[in-house]
């Protein structure tokens, strides 16, 4: 492999990745021969040119070796599924054993419901490092019924897990579409243009106010931002499990956006006191002094008022919507009117 | 001992990190030591003696802080051998991103953080490029995506490193990282060892308190800007 290596000519290395076209641009390469091999290239180079690299000749050879490696493993490597998902109860703050097998399904959503301080967050920072008992809480995390691969752990190609909070921000300056573009190169996906057009239509979609590809990522409102995010893990990310936390009044189609998870054979874990999101899960789990202390199936009756909260929903969709227009709220709010004779 | 180095651009957590890690190494039987690196200034060595860790600072000054490094390891590896220090971590800031402080045979770990810019890993030299742990902090407040393009930029510029990914505000991933450091190797005396890489030069009147600006001035080891062909 390394004989192989060194008799490839500047241009056809550049050829092979934009990655290896970067490298060689990094280190002035490109402005040499393109029909010289890398054998000569890299005799050729004065000990100037070696420390602005920042590489001796045996150290970019080795780079550029393991680089060839870490290319063929990505484009190789499959796209991440997993079947199912166990957490193995630890205990709660007390010490007191916290009696446990939840299995997650594929395409399922749970949500995670108590008070401030009670372990939600605990509970989703387990499942994103794959606990094996040497968290505080004890608990351990099972992949298709059984521990992970330390692959899974240590692997930062394959993140099993995905995460979305409010406290997220996209922090780059570029505009949405050369950004998603470039995610989709990091996947490796063939498809790059149409991959972006479907990420950008999708977050379109789930977004109240419509936004378009050349429009500067720092300039998203709070829910395009969320919006796009979502879709991005959806149809870009690899990660079959998707943490979210505290997304309420994100201005997002809600319903949709779990929707095109579940499509998608995610496993959605969420932390929310929203009661469509809450609702809107298969289960929620009651978390209590650092522990869950209840599963709780969402019942017959409970979806069937799903359909009233996102009435009420639409109703201040609708009210926010005339404040943005700049009209007034003065005719009689009928439906609030109802919810007060409760 | 068990020697790590840890280098990172300013501010991006080396210190909390070490922190987080550190309370996990730092047990019975397993003395952890702190040595920490800066230019001008530095409080950390509170927050080292405040979580009952032994710790000794090297403040460069004047003086280039990888060529104060260099200079000084070796005497910092015979304190934690005095202080009966079984992991000695190093830590110094990489202030201009040519540093580089790795030492062969001994754990590299170079810290950078998510909001530093997508294209940082390819800017960082030796420091990153030669390390052998790639930590990436602030995870929590950028998105999946940037999280996404930001490790693959730095599995490009190092596609040897392990990548591991640590909060230095929860402790999140800092368990991993006390996993590789548990295994670094053994060392106790730097005396006649190589550096990964060269650090950064210059010898010339600059470097011994000249400040007037101009030609006469610039002898030695002086590197000058190309502007191109101006048109005539």
């Amino acid at each position: 492999m390394r004989e192989n290596l060194l008799s490839l000519t500047i241009d056809e290395l550049s050829r092979r990745h934009p990655a290896f076209a970067d490298f060689l641009a990094s280190t002035d390469a490109t402005g040499s021969k393109p029909g010289r091999t890398l054998e000569a290239w890299l005799a050729g180079l004065t000990d100037d040119r070696l420390s602005q690299v920042g590489m001796d000749r045996d150290q970019i050879r080795s780079h550029l070796e393991a680089l060839v490696r870490r290319v063929d493993a990505l484009r190789a490597a499959p796209h991440a599924t997993i079947r199912s998902l166990t957490i193995l109860g630890g205990r709660d703050k007390s010490g007191r054993a916290e009696t446990l097998t939840l299995v997650l399904k594929a395409g399922e959503v749970l949500c995670i419901v108590g008070p401030t301080g009670s372990g939600k967050s605990r509970l989703l920072a387990d499942i994103e490092c794959l606990a094996q008992g040497d968290t505080p809480s004890g608990r351990r995390v099972l992949i298709d019924d059984a521990p992970p691969a330390p692959g899974w752990r240590q692997s930062s190609e394959r993140k099993l897990v995905a995460q979305l909070s409010q406290n997220m921000n996209f922090v780059v300056d570029l505009s949405v579409g050369a950004f998603v573009a470039m995610h989709a190169d990091c996947r490796m996906v063939p498809d790059r243009g149409e991959r972006v057009r479907d990420v950008i239509a999708c977050a379109n979609d789930l977004a109240g106010e419509p936004f378009s590809a050349q429009v500067s990522l720092t300039q998203l409102s709070g829910g395009q931002t969320r919006a796009l995010m979502i879709a991005d893990i959806a149809l870009l990310s690899a990660s079959p499990v998707v943490l979210i936390d505290e997304i309420e009044n994100a201005g997002i189609d809600r319903k949709r956006a779990l929707d095109l998870l579940i499509a998608k054979e995610k496993i959605v874990v969420i932390s929310t006191h929203d009661p469509i999101l809450a609702l809107m899960g298969g289960r929620r789990v009651v978390i209590r002094n650092g522990a869950i202390t209840d599963i709780i199936e969402t019942s017959a009756p409970e979806r069937a008022n799903i359909a009233a909260l996102e009435r009420i929903d639409r109703g201040l969709i609708a009210l926010r919507h005339r404040l943005r227009c700049g009209q007034r709220i003065d005719a009689p709010l009928a439906w609030a009117e109802e919810l007060g004779k409760v | 001992m068990r020697i790590i180095t840890v280098a990172g651009p300013p501010s991006v957590g080396k210190t909390a990190i070490i922190l987080k890690t550190a309370k996990v190494l730092d047990r019975p039987g397993q003395t952890v030591g702190i040595v920490k690196f800066d230019a001008l200034a530095t409080a950390d060595d509170d927050l080292y003696r405040h979580a009952g860790l032994p710790v000794v600072v090297g403040l460069s000054g004047s003086v280039c802080p990888d060529h104060f490094f260099v200079s000084n390891i070796d005497d910092c590896l015979r304190w934690g051998r005095d202080q009966s220090v079984d992991i000695l971590i190093v830590e110094s800031a990489g202030l201009c991103n040519r540093c580089s402080p790795h030492i062969q045979g001994a754990l590299a770990v170079c810290v950078v953080d998510n909001l530093s810019g997508i294209h940082t890993p390819r800017k960082i030299g030796p420091m990153l490029k030669l390390a052998d742990i790639v930590v990436v902090t602030k995870g929590d407040i950028v998105s999946q995506a940037e999280r996404e393009v930001f490790a693959f930029n730095v599995r490009l510029a190092n596609p040897r490193a392990a990548i591991l990914f640590v909060n230095g505000i929860t402790g999140q991933g800092a368990s991993e990282l006390s996993d590789h450091m548990q295994e670094a190797p053994h060392i106790d005396s730097l005396e006649g060892r190589r550096l990964r890489f060269p650090m950064p030069s210059a010898v010339c009147p600059y470097c011994i308190g000249e400040t007037v600006i101009g030609r006469d001035h610039q002898r030695g080891n002086v590197r000058k800007m190309t502007f191109g062909r101006i048109p005539a």
